[in-house]
This record gives structure tokens, sequence and C-alpha cells, in this order.
């Protein structure tokens, strides 16, 4: 890239030029629903790849045309099923071709389609299901159809399931169940039988139609289904856009969750509207090696992507030879100076951008090629505060790492970072088209033409989200700086010391995990100061106990070794070192498991739920407060079968390392992003 | 468009499920004075997951060899049936018996350990490989059509035991439970009529083994293999197999499915000892 370390949006100007009849800017759909869009996609960029998946190794591409012929396809075999306008069609799966067609099919007959986390279990799929009375559910594998085969009897409204890998269901009895080709080879016959029924019907369809339904991510209780329509999201594509011009054929590399607003925000809504490329990796443990084959231009994920691209940054670095390291930190260094001028808008003098050519020729930009980014034109975090210290990293190796701030009730996008002006304590400046206000109370109000139309079938919650002037209260607490907004957390997160100092837990916690060995962390106030509870990266904490010759089974046996615990110990402390006093960490527990959304503990999009973790661990929390030397607890393991058993365990409670012990410390420290 | 069912059938033997595949009469192997196999005989059935357990020196290595060709049996028949006849395996060379299709896999791993795991992989397709000299080495027309072909079928069997992620790896840099996998895939390579496994999960921890349970039943089940098991665990053995079949001492001395073998008197003796029958 000729611009150096800059991955940034190329001027207006040196755009190139768009051949085709759909060139976005400004033209981003107003009307319209997205089968609208993607016909005109067929006939505009019939033979552009539209969608493509690695499957055998080798990348598929599907083209517009195709694409567009599938979704026909599939949309009258929904029709044959009885799917009708104002319906919902459920999806259950990872991201695949199948699961866009199902959605945009669904759309094309007036339905909305509800997607829901391949991870969900149990009554996780039947509240979702019962409450959107879904009758037909579009479903990966064996591993998802069997949910529902279970779960049939208690959902009264289901009447079919379709799935698009048929392996080890071909013994499959169940009269529901029907194969995802079949259905479309049915839809392709009955299309022939009433050419232009389809569309007649997908003519009917306008803006206003419910799109997709999104599970909000629920914190805080059972989730609440929010209805999103076209309009919504064109309205959110195109502030985007005007932020962030995207063009066509743009690559994005579709891997987190379709069910999450973030996922339809981009890869659906953005996608239809400047027909961006699809990518859908091989399988989850492949997404890293995909993404660095695609190179994407877009891409957006929650902190624990780019804090796991850290993570894995700091420990091969430390696995480095001497003259590695030394090259790559002094790069390191000048990046980082280049990256202070430029997310304050200034310019770097002559010398150091001297310097910078060179660091990125050594050590940055392969930097970025390791991590898949050297294309990377826009890319985001979304759905959590991101820690400053991993913001400062990606913007040191020249990646323009932009928050995005936004609730599912609102297409997930409101409030955005702008080139060049990226304080890494905001999270940015509305969006055009796009109202802040702060309430008395402090609560963060956004109006726009995105807010949704409303909760399904629940006008108490949809009240109380939406006032009468069209205000979404968002739940979150901030203010404004300038025209930047601040948010200081979810307002119940924010916890009060003894002494009526008032801190941010997540402020603690993202100092704690930035930490390579940290995956994550919960924090206190308890009388005596703050405590944590830690959770171990099995990936970083297991090489580094591999390089330290300890030996360990699970993940419990490694939590519980005494030399992994005064790893942990030293980390803390670190971490305290940029604390201000008041909220320094005074004792922590490593917890003998991962937090898991199975469980309850996080959400599928990975935020921490309080309230279970305080209920579940209570006895810790209590041993923490009364400064004990232990905490036991008693754990239940449910296995997949069914099965339980119970186990005592003993978790040891430590205290970070003392500050003046850390400096003599003859370890060397793992390298750090931080620039002292 | 893909198509997400396999292209490829693994399975090596056309016979209806349930005929008999493999069958071993009356087989005796003597290593100077000691007797290892002694008059064991018995039938495996098309699609079935059979299990061969017994004590340690109850001659259960020495009966794969046997059918494998890495022993001959002083006495005895071992004969492979197919669609197109059947094939008296004594006698034969390991090479030609697995060019009939029986693949194994041994109790260690035995890989080529600096080749990653595609190419090992595909070295499993080599006995069906036809290729004269001089267009391998060019890798033109028909050699490359070919290679082609061969990748095809090992990318499914990538597919099947979830190896994508460590398709370009050294199989030296893999866990010892993966690496077993791979082993477990190069044998599928081979379109085998029958799998025999020689303790497939010896030396693994719970979570390793039972991931290597899912793969073997993902074989059978998916796959439609009839695979021959050796194991120690008797846990796994008895969740996951059709038939057992019971040595002790080089001599057969129980058949049956799970339950029956479970209660017979003759097994809990040859493993707990005679007072507790």
């Amino acid at each position: 890239m000729s611009h150096g370390a800059r991955a940034v949006a190329p001027a207006a100007g040196d755009r190139p030029a768009d051949p085709w009849p759909l060139d976005p800017r400004p033209a981003t759909p107003t009307t319209g629903t997205f089968p609208h869009r993607l016909a005109a996609l067929a006939i505009a960029r019939a033979t552009s790849v539209a969608l493509q998946e690695k499957r055998y190794g080798i990348w598929h591409p599907i083209t517009w045309a195709s694409y567009a012929a599938r979704v026909r396809d599939f949309a009258h075999g929904l029709a044959a099923l009885g799917v009708r306008r104002g319906e919902v069609v459920g999806v259950l799966g990872d991201n695949r071709p199948e699961w866009l067609i199902a959605e945009l099919a669904a759309q094309c007959l007036g339905a909305a389609v509800v997607g829901l986390y391949p991870t969900s279990v149990g009554d996780e799929v039947l509240h979702i299901l019962d409450l959107a009375a879904v009758r037909v559910v579009v479903a990966e594998d064996q591993e998802q159809v069997d949910k529902l085969v279970r779960l049939k009897p208690r959902l009264a409204t289901l009447e079919h399931v379709i799935y698009y890998d048929p392996h080890g269901l071909e013994q499959a009895r169940e009269g529901y169940l029907a194969k995802f080709t079949e259905v479309e080879a049915a839809g392709r016959r009955a299309g022939k039988l009433r050419p232009g029924w389809l569309d007649g019907e997908i003519a009917a369809g306008n803006a206003g139609d419910v799109a997709i339904i999104c599970t909000t991510s629920g914190t805080t209780g059972q989730p609440k289904l929010a209805q999103l329509s076209h309009a919504n999201l064109w309205a959110m594509a195109e502030h985007l856009h005007a932020v962030d011009p995207l063009h066509t054929g743009q690559r994005y590399v579709s891997f987190l969750p379709l069910a999450w607003i973030g996922e339809q925000m981009l890869a659906v809504a953005c996608g239809l509207a400047h027909g961006l490329t699809l990518a859908f990796p091989e399988d989850a443990a492949t997404q890293r090696t995909d993404l660095r084959e695609i190179g994407p231009d877009v891409m957006l994920g929650p902190p624990r992507i780019w804090e796991g691209m850290l993570s894995s940054v700091q420990v091969r670095i430390d696995d480095a030879g001497w003259l590695k390291r030394r090259v790559f930190g002094w790069a390191y260094r000048v990046g980082d100076a280049v990256a202070d001028c430029r997310v304050r808008g200034e310019k770097p003098g002559p010398r150091l951008a001297a310097a910078h050519r060179l660091a990125d020729a050594v050590g940055l930009r392969p930097m970025r090629d390791q991590l898949g980014l050297t294309r990377i034109q826009h890319c985001y975090t979304g759905g959590a505060p991101l820690s400053p210290d991993v913001f400062r990293f990606f913007h040191a190796i020249g990646v323009n790492l932009k928050q995005i701030y936004g609730q599912t009730e609102i297409c997930g996008l409101a409030v955005c970072h702008r080139d060049d002006d990226v304080r890494f304590h905001t999270v940015g400046t509305p969006l055009p088209g796009t109202e802040v206000r702060i309430a008395d109370d402090g609560e963060i109000l956004l109006r726009s033409a995105s807010v949704f139309a409303g909760y399904f079938r629940n006008p108490e919650a949809t009240a109380a989200a939406i006032d009468r002037d069209g205000w979404l209260h968002t739940g979150d607490a901030g203010y404004l700086e300038g025209d930047q907004l601040v948010v200081i957390d979810r307002r119940a997160d924010v916890l009060t010391q003894p002494d009526g100092s008032r801190f941010s837990s997540a402020f603690v916690e993202n100092k704690l995990k930035f930490s390579p060995y940290i995956e994550d962390a919960v924090s206190f106030a308890d009388p005596g100061g703050i405590s944590a509870i830690v959770c171990l990266d099995p990936a970083t904490t297991g090489a580094w106990a591999e390089h330290a010759r300890l030996s360990y089974t699970t993940y419990a046996d490694l939590a519980g070794k005494v030399e992994v615990g005064e790893l942990i110990a030293e980390e803390v402390a670190r971490a305290n070192a940029d604390l201000p006093d008041a909220v320094r960490v005074r004792r922590f527990v490593i917890l003998h498991k991962q937090l898991d959304p199975d469980d309850d503990e996080i959400t599928r999009t990975r935020k921490v739920r309080r309230n279970v973790i305080a209920r579940r661990y209570a006895d810790i929390i209590a041993a923490l407060a009364r400064s004990d030397e232990a905490a036991s607890v008693r754990t239940t393991v449910r296995y997949q079968d069914g099965s339980v058993a119970e186990r005592a365990l003993t978790l040891a409670i430590r205290a970070p390392l003392a500050p003046d012990a850390l400096a003599t410390r003859r370890r060397r420290p793992v390298w750090s992003a931080r620039v002292r | 468009m893909i198509s997400r069912e396999y292209a490829f059938s693994l399975n090596g033997s056309s016979l209806a499920p349930g005929e008999r595949l493999l069958e071993i009469a009356d087989i005796a192997l003597r290593f100077g004075g000691i007797q290892a196999l002694d008059g064991v005989g018995f039938a495996v059935a098309q699609r079935e997951i059979h299990s061969i357990i017994g004590p340690n020196g109850a001659g259960k290595s020495s009966l794969l060899n046997c059918v494998s060709g890495l022993y001959r049996p002083q006495q005895g028949r071992i004969t492979l049936h197919r669609r197109g006849g059947s094939a008296e395996l004594v006698g034969r060379k390991p090479h030609e018996i697995a060019r009939l299709g029986v693949a194994r896999s041994f109790q260690n791993v035995e890989l080529f350990r600096h080749l990653t795991v595609l190419d090992n992989l595909m070295l499993g397709r080599h006995t069906r490989m036809s290729l004269s000299l001089l267009p391998a080495l060019v890798w033109f027309g028909p050699a490359r059509r070919q290679e082609i072909a061969h990748r095809a079928l090992v990318e499914e069997v990538i597919d099947l035991l979830a190896l994508q992620p460590v398709r370009h790896k050294p199989v030296s840099t893999l866990a010892y439970g993966l690496a077993k996998r791979v082993e477990l895939g190069r044998a599928l390579c081979l379109q085998p009529a029958i799998l025999l496994l020689d303790e497939p999960m010896a030396g693994m921890n719970a979570e390793e083994k039972e991931d290597m349970a899912r793969y073997i039943l993902d074989v059978n089940e998916l796959a439609g293999l009839t695979v021959v098991l050796i194991e120690h665990d008797m846990d796994v053995v008895m969740d996951i197999s059709h038939r057992i079949t019971v040595l002790d001492f080089g001599k057969l001395i129980a058949a049956g499915t799970p339950d029956e073998v479970r209660t017979d008197p003759r097994v809990i003796e040859a493993y707990l000892g005679k007072d507790a029958a």
C-alpha cells in the first residue's frame, strides 16, 4: 500500500472510478427492500462474486446472478411450505451462503428472519422460537437439527426444519425435516408453474417491513426480540457511508454470528447496499488463516477479536529471536509515535516520517500481513468497550481501528470515530442523521431513522425503550466531551468505593485483560479495596506453562498451579501500575473454569453477566471481601449428555506482586504494546 | 454450487450391511514354544464396529498382524469377502492385502513426521495412483488430473475428521491425539473395505479419547465403514461396539454384543481372576 502505514479511506478524489450504475455514492438505497437491491445487483453485477465460501480447501465463489437465482428458488420453496407475509423464519447455524439465501428468500415473501446463535442450547432456542411463533427453521447440520428435534414437542408452532449440511441426517425419519437443496429444487419447479408470481411478492414489499429480528444481548434478563425494518438498516448504511465510504467489490470476511446485529449491519445491510463480496471461513478454527487469505477491506469485530490478535502477537514476539524482537520493538515505538500524532489530527515531522517509512517496511507492514490486515480500509470494534491499550497497538502498527457505539435497537450503530480524530476513551461522534442527548440522570438517548420499530409482541418493553419523541433510551450512562461521546459504562457496572470514589469496573477489567494471559476479569469493590476474579487465556498461559516445563492436564489444573498463580500475580501488578491508587486490585482469584455462555455467565457475544457471576460465585466474592486465604467452591458440572457431577475445589486467594518486587523480577516480561 | 454431500464413498466394500465381510477360521500362530493364537475363529459383518478385547498378551495384536499380513499363521484361513468373489489373505504380502482393501493403524504413530498432514493423507492414496514416471515428474496432463481427483477425496477425509485447521502443518508439530486422527485419516484415504485399528486411544487423555470415539463412530455411521478395533478402555469399547470378541491366552473365550460379553462369567474370570467369577 502506498499510504505507508496508513490504512484509511482514500480521499474521494483518488477512489477508483466505479463502472457500474449502482455506484453507491450517494445512492445508498433508502427505499425498497433487501430483495429489491439483490435483484438490481444480480443484473448490474451479474458475474461478479457476491459470496465465497471456503470448502475442501478451496474458495468457491457464488456470483450475484446465481445468488439471486438461489434466493428465488428457495423463496418459492418456502412459499410452498406455507411461509406468508408478516411471519418469522428462524435460522440456526454458522455463517454459510445458505444462511443469507434463507434470509433473503424469507424477505422476498415479506417474512422476517430471526437468527439464533449456533452455540445456543435448550431453553434459549425455545424462548426465541416460541416468542416469535416460528413455523419454519433453517438449521445447519445434525447438531442443530438434534436440538430442534428435542424441542419439537414443546414448540407448538414449529412445522418444518430445513437443514443444509446433510451429514449424519441420511437416516433421519422425522417427517418435518427437509433438505435445503430439495426445498430449492421444489421451489424451482414451483417457480416454473407460476412465473411472475414471486416478482409480485417482491414488489409488494416495502422499506417499512420488518427485515430482521435480532435478539438483544441481554446482559440483564431474557433476550428480547428487536424488529428492524429495511428502512432502519438502509438508514444505518447510508449514515455510515457518509463517514466511511464503502465501494463495490470490497472484501468482507463474515465470521461473527449472523444472529448478531453487528454482522447483519455490515455483512448484510452494508453488503447489499454497496455490493461487498462476503467470504465465509471454512471452519471456526481456521478463521485466522482464512482472514489472512482474503485480506479484507472492511472488518468489524468485538473487543475479544482484537484482544485475541494482540495476545497472539505478544506471545509470538516473545517466542521470536533477539534480532526480530529488537527490530520490531524499534519499529513499534516509531509507529506508536506517529499514531500519537495522527489520532490528534497532526502530521509527524520530517524525521519521524522518514523513520516511519523504514519502520513500516521492516516491522509494521509484516505485522499487518501476519494478521491479515494489509488491505484493511475500515475496521471497527463494537459491542463492548475496548481497552485504550489495545486501540493504541493497532494504531501503532498502522491499522485505523475505530470504535462504533450503538444498540441492537438502533441497528447497532449510532456513534463512530472519525479518521484522524480517534480519541481512545471516547466512542466518537454521532453519525450524520443521528442525534444524541444526555438525559438528566446521565442516560444516553439516541434518535435517528435507524431506531427500531419495537420489540416483537412486547409493547411494554417497547414503550420503555422509545419515548414519545422517538428517543431511544440506551440504558448506558455517558457525557459529551465536545462533540465526542464518552460512555461511562452500563450504569449497573459503575461501582462505588467505600471512600465514595466511583469507578467503572470495565476500566479496571480492561487493564487486567491487557495481559496476554488473562482472558476475562470481573472486578468488585470491597471494603478493603478492589478485588477481581480472573480467567486465564488457555492458549497463551498453556504455551507459557510448556516453556516453563510445567505439565498440566485440564484448564482447572493449569489454573490451580502455584507457578501460574505467581505469573498472574505479576501480571496484576503490572496492570496496577497503570491504575490510580484508589482502584488498584488488592486481591484476586484465578477461577477454575472459563466463563461460558452455556452457563449464562457471559452472553453469546461475550459480555459478562455480572448478576449471574455475583450469584454463582457469591462464596468466592465473600471470601475475597473477607481477605481469606482461600475460597472453596462446589461446582456442578453438567455434561452434554445431561449427566451432572459435583466437585469441591479450593481456590487460592492471592495478592498481586509488590511493586518493588516487580522491578527486580528477572523474568523477561512479555513484549508489551505499552510504550512508556 | 458446492455440494455439501460427499462425492466419494470412503467405503471400499459394496456388500450389504450385515453380510459377512471378514471370516477368520481356526487360526493358530506359534512363536517357538509360545502359542500366541490357538484355533481362533469368528466373523466380522459389514458395517459393524467389532472390538477385540482381552488381557495383555491375549493375542489381539497378533491377530490383527495375521490379517494384515505381517505375521503368517501356521494354520487357519482368513477370508475377505468381496462383491466379485472372496480372497484368501493368509500367505499374501502386506501390500497385496492393503490393495485388497484392508487398512490398519498401529499402536504408535506411524506417520511421516516432517511432512504435512495433507502430504501424509495424499500418501494414503498411493496404492490407488497409477502413474508412469515421466508424466508424474513433470506433472502434466493425466498426472495432474489424477492428483486433483485424489486431492478431492483427501479433502473429504479432512472434512469428515475436521482436520482443516492443521491441513498444512507438519505432523511433528501436532498433539498426540490429533496425530492419531491423521493416522485414521490416512487409513481412510485408502477407501478400505475394512479398517483395523490397533489401540487408537492408547495414551490419550479423557477428552482426546472422547474425540477419537466420536470420529470412529462418524467413520462407521457417516462413511459406512466396517471397523475392527482393539482397545483397552472398556467404557469406550462397551459404548461404541456392536459386537465384541474376547481373547485370553490365544484362545477365544467369548463373543457377542456388549451386554452379553459384560455378564459372561468367563470374561469376568479372565479379567478379574477366578475368585471373582
